[in-house]
């Protein structure tokens, strides 16, 4: 087996992806596809450290947060479809009605 | 042996990270969420590596599958392909860029500082991580966990429909 830090280090860079994606992408969709990215690369860190330290924790850690993200993706996209019907547009630059 | 490994890992870890990369570059929304699928689909394998065969299929069935067949659905229903073509603020893409090569700097340091305190590779039992020792473990320990998940669900579920119901 590999050292564990390699899974640690593939699961920064991924996470440091999804981050930029937030950050830097006005598609409101594309912003919440980087939420997922990083889930997925904490999940991977998770399963590395079961992996190695040889505890079923972290796998059954990961089932969960599996269910909460398809919770959230359930909720997260109704709201997306709600904003478009009353603004036409999922631009989170368009999101500005509470600006002072 | 060892070698091998280390190629198949070089090798998925090259393709996780371009999907990423081509899911954050994307103009097209669908091209992004197909990125996506890509990557989640080469994590499975890297699931199936670290020896976690059950979490590697729910990764494939739930996110790959569900989740993302979601996602697709919604682009399509909402025509958003092209959103988000706004002009940024000039000074967002630069901070943006540089904050996460100050976070990226900071993983890899912690991790090349710290890794003398990660465990030293193990011998692993026959059984760890088969999808009997996960059901075992899920429905014993962790049962009342799982129990409340379906609370999440149904919340979830109701809150989907509440939020898309037309006003009348």
């Amino acid at each position: 087996m590999l050292p564990v830090a390699y899974y640690i280090g593939l699961s920064a860079v991924l996470f440091t992806i999804g981050a930029l994606g937030v950050l830097i992408r006005r598609n409101s969709i594309v912003i919440f596809m980087s939420v997922e990215l990083m889930l997925n690369a904490a999940n991977l860190a998770f399963v590395a450290f079961a992996r190695a330290y040889e505890s079923m924790s972290g796998q059954i850690f990961v089932f969960f947060v599996m269910t909460v993200a398809a919770a959230e993706v359930a909720v997260g996209l109704a709201l997306i479809v709600a904003i478009f019907h009353s603004k036409q547009s999922i631009d989170v630059d368009q999101m500005n009605t509470m600006k002072g | 042996m060892m070698t091998n490994e280390l190629i198949l890992f070089l090798i998925l870890a090259l393709v996780a990270v371009v999907s990423a990369l081509g899911m954050l570059f994307s103009r097209n929304a669908v091209y992004a969420a197909l990125f996506l699928i890509l990557n989640f689909g080469t994590v499975a394998v890297f699931y199936l590596l670290l020896n976690a065969p059950f979490i590697a299929l729910t990764q494939v069935t739930v996110y790959a599958g569900a989740i993302m067949v979601l996602f697709l659905f919604v682009i399509m229903l909402l025509g958003a392909e092209q959103s988000g073509r706004t002009p940024a603020v000039r000074w967002l893409r630069p901070v943006t860029i540089s904050l996460g090569a100050i976070l990226l700097a900071e993983a890899i340091y912690i991790i090349y500082t710290q890794r003398s305190l990660l465990p030293a590779k193990l011998a692993t039992s026959a059984s760890f991580g088969t999808p009997n020792s996960v059901g075992e473990i899920l429905f014993n320990q962790y049962l009342l966990p799982f129990e409340v998940t379906s609370v999440l669900l149904l919340v979830a579920m109701i809150g989907a429909i509440v939020l898309t119901k037309p006003r009348t």
